[in-house]
């Protein structure tokens, strides 16, 4: 940006000077003043008599007339919401600049090195046009915890499933005290078997909707000379029935884990049931084996990770709010790099070293000032984390999500209606913005 | 100020110093296979910060009916489900149109006044002689980063005693306010950017100021004054604070949605409709205005 000099470079017409009375000079003052008022006025009652009066009212209480000295701000660090809301913008300074200005760095420096730069620059920097709200809406919906309807989760879901499948069943108990175990290990049969035998495991406390699907009538195992079969079925039926027998009207349970085990508890081989709950293990060796249900067979289903409850808010808001800004911090770093000097880089590319170190050793250092820009521009936007937090954390997460805006906000305006408490909270968040208001001026005064 | 913006078009090509080895044809096709990956990447990336927004337009375009049930990529599988029965709900309701038109009187308002007002003090800066002017100047680039939060509590008050509370009017002197120090910053550095001697001769030739700054400034700065104004076209429609505290009837689309969505579950399918709208003018004056609003990002951050 070109810097014109103020003072120098306007060089009046004529007359100019402290010099006696001069109609001219009334004149000019007079323009001057046209020029200049109204953007006073603005500055003056909306900007500055504010800010002063914020801070006086930080002093007096909730009703406005009562002088009550410091206790709003010893409210301010004692009051457990207040304190999570200061606690969480600290999280946000340290975490957020840093992963904006890293990802718009990549992005940028990435971007140089593909024909469709502007097409990839016009995707990531589009959200900067949408309200922080409507994106914050947006994540609320991609952050659904049913994987069936939330974008985040359901594509959890799909790499989790095709890692590990998950059971057949939810819940179940032994139908007699042959079986023992949970849920949470498995079942297995007391009684060792061997080839030629048979194993019935039978399993209650199964809800009719819980049985797979395609569960036909149990049937008693054939036996094999040299196997071991057995059946896995619903040990129920209505009226009773008799426990550890395969009845009439007892469906078997399909899909189930099965798991031959030697004495010591190492798996031998495993298999899975039919539509009527058989199962077999064929060609085994002469021995006593145990078998059990497998734990995988109870595997609970992905239900979701809860991104908009009280532990991961944070973060999820997080994440909208970077999916937002980085197309801001890739356009002015993006914009800093083609202005690099072009002869600087190829050089080193000539001395032969490697893109990396290219990167490391001359592209960051000479984008310095400009990474810096964008890391305090990104102080101060994030001191001022607001819309987004209100849209993506449901009221129920609110306070675990609260940040010093937010607070302030939610103190004056949201019900709890304290103008003492609410001005404290504007004043800390003044006092945390002047360094970045020092910075500004320092740097503008440098320039001109 | 960089008045274009570099994008990938207009950076210069590297360089070729030396014919090398490099510049043979297989070895091209060799170059453009080793950074197949980061073209892969770059693809990616970029549909995942497509995937979100695009998502939202499918869940809007959803019968409400699946929208409890399924997310927006039932809209993929099967196209045919997608309606636009909840936009027909959503403008079949007053309170949504109200909504967009109170939105685009606060944006167009308050936009016009800040040009007005901003570039009238921004000439001022760069070319009127006056008593404390540079300290002044350093007083605007101060208030440039002052929270709006500080200035709610007397202004709300303030309001209620003049009885700005609650009218569009209030909404617009607020926003023109907080624009103000970017707006007298950004447009004080373009016009003193301005040659001098043009303004000069102006002077010599015996023009008013008024009118050195009305046919001279304002079409020479046209530029910033187009940035400026889509920068703070785009703030306020976007706005959600100002007009929650200062409006309680006076409601634009963001503070509806935001009423809505303290009920949220039951209604996303009108909820996604309404954000999606709200959305679609700013992104529509964006790729529409893409460079000024570069422009004024750069103005304002990188010296």
């Amino acid at each position: 940006m070109a810097t014109a000099q103020p003072g120098t470079a306007a060089a009046p017409p004529v007359g100019t000077g402290p010099s006696g009375p001069d109609p001219d000079r009334w004149r000019r003052r007079a323009t001057t003043f046209a020029f200049l008022a109204p953007a006073v006025l603005f500055l003056v009652v909306w900007l500055v008599y504010p800010t002063l009066q914020t801070i006086v009212r930080s002093f007096f209480g909730r009703s406005g007339s009562d002088f009550v000295g410091v206790d709003n701000y010893q409210a301010l660090f004692t009051t457990d919401t207040l304190l999570k809301a200061i606690e969480n913008n600290v999280l946000w300074v340290a975490v957020v600049p840093v992963l904006v200005t890293a990802i718009g760095l990549i992005f940028a420096v990435l971007t140089e090195r593909v024909a469709w730069a502007t097409a990839f620059k016009i995707c990531v920097f589009m959200p900067m046009a949408i309200s922080m709200f409507a994106a914050g809406v947006i994540w609320r919906v991609m952050d659904d915890q049913d994987p069936a309807r939330g974008t985040v989760n359901a594509a959890i879901k799909v790499v989790k499933d095709a890692f590990s499948e998950s059971g057949v069943l939810t819940t179940g108990q032994p139908s007699s005290a042959l079986l023992t175990g949970s849920v949470a290990s498995g079942f297995v049969l007391k009684r060792q078997v061997g080839p030629g035998q048979t194993a019935l495991l039978g399993l209650t406390a199964i809800p009719p909707d819980g049985v797979p699907a395609g569960a036909q009538q149990a049937a008693t195992p054939p036996v094999k000379p040299d196997g071991i079969s057995g059946t896995v079925w619903r040990d129920f039926k209505p009226g009773g029935g008799v426990p550890g027998r395969v009845e009439p009207q007892e469906t078997g349970l399909p899909g189930v884990t099965v798991a031959l085990r030697d004495p010591g508890g190492g798996t031998v081989a495993t298999t899975k049931t039919g539509p009527d709950g058989g199962f077999s293990f064929d060609e085994v060796k002469p021995g006593g084996y145990r078998v059990a249900i497998a734990k995988e067979t109870f595997a609970a289903p992905y239900e979701g990770t809860a991104w908009l409850g009280s532990k991961l808010i944070t973060p999820a808001v997080m994440i909208a709010y970077i999916w937002v800004w980085a197309g801001f911090a890739m356009v002015i770093i993006a914009a800093g790099l083609a202005s690099l000097s072009r002869e600087v880089l190829e050089a080193a590319r000539m001395d032969g070293s490697s893109e990396w170190q290219v990167f490391r050793r001359v592209t960051v250092p000479m984008l310095a000032p400009i990474l810096s820009v964008v890391f305090i521009t990104m102080i101060i936007n994030v001191l001022k984390v607001f819309d987004v937090v209100l849209a993506v954390a449901p009221g129920s997460s609110q306070d675990d999500a609260n940040v010093i805006a937010l607070a302030m906000w939610r103190t004056s305006f949201g019900g709890v209606n304290d103008f003492g408490l609410g001005s404290a909270i504007a004043v800390l968040l003044f006092i945390l913005v002047i360094p970045a208001l020092a910075l500004n001026v320092r740097r503008f005064r440098r320039e001109s | 100020m960089a008045t274009t913006v570099p994008t990938a078009s207009t950076v210069p090509a590297r360089p070729k110093v030396i014919r090398d080895p490099a510049d043979r044809p297989m070895a091209r096709v060799m170059r453009v296979l080793r950074r197949g990956p980061v073209q892969l990447l770059l693809g990616v990336i970029a549909l995942l910060w497509l995937v979100p927004t695009f998502g939202l337009l499918l869940t809007s375009l959803l019968p409400a009916e699946l929208i409890t049930e399924q997310g927006w990529w039932r809209g993929l599988s099967e196209p045919s489900v997608l309606t636009l029965e909840n936009y027909r709900q959503l403008f079949a309701n007053n309170d949504l149109t109200t909504a967009l038109i109170t939105t685009a009187e606060i944006a167009v308002g308050n936009t016009v006044l800040l040009v007005i007002v901003a570039s009238l003090a921004g000439y001022a800066f760069a070319w009127l002689e006056f008593p404390g002017r540079d300290a002044l100047f350093v007083v605007v680039v101060g208030l440039l980063v002052v929270p709006l939060q500080v200035a709610l509590i007397p202004i709300f008050s303030l309001y209620d005693s003049t009885g700005l509370f609650d009218t569009v009017l209030g909404l617009i002197l607020f926003h023109t306010a907080f624009g103000m120090p970017f707006g007298i910053f950004l447009l004080r550095n373009f016009f003193a950017s301005i040659p001098k001697d043009i303004l000069e001769s102006a002077r010599i030739d015996g023009a008013s100021e008024a009118r050195i700054f009305f046919s001279l400034m304002l079409p020479l700065g046209l530029p910033a004054i187009a940035s400026l104004a889509i920068f703070q076209f785009l703030w306020t429609w976007n706005d959600l604070i100002v007009a929650l505290t200062f409006g309680r009837d006076t409601q634009p689309i963001t503070v509806a949605i935001f009423s809505q969505l303290r009920q949220f579950g039951s209604n996303i399918e009108l909820i996604a409709p309404a954000s999606f709208v709200s959305l679609a003018i700013p992104l529509l004056v964006f790729l529409a205005f893409q460079r000024y609003f570069v422009q004024g990002l750069l103005a304002g951050s990188v010296k």
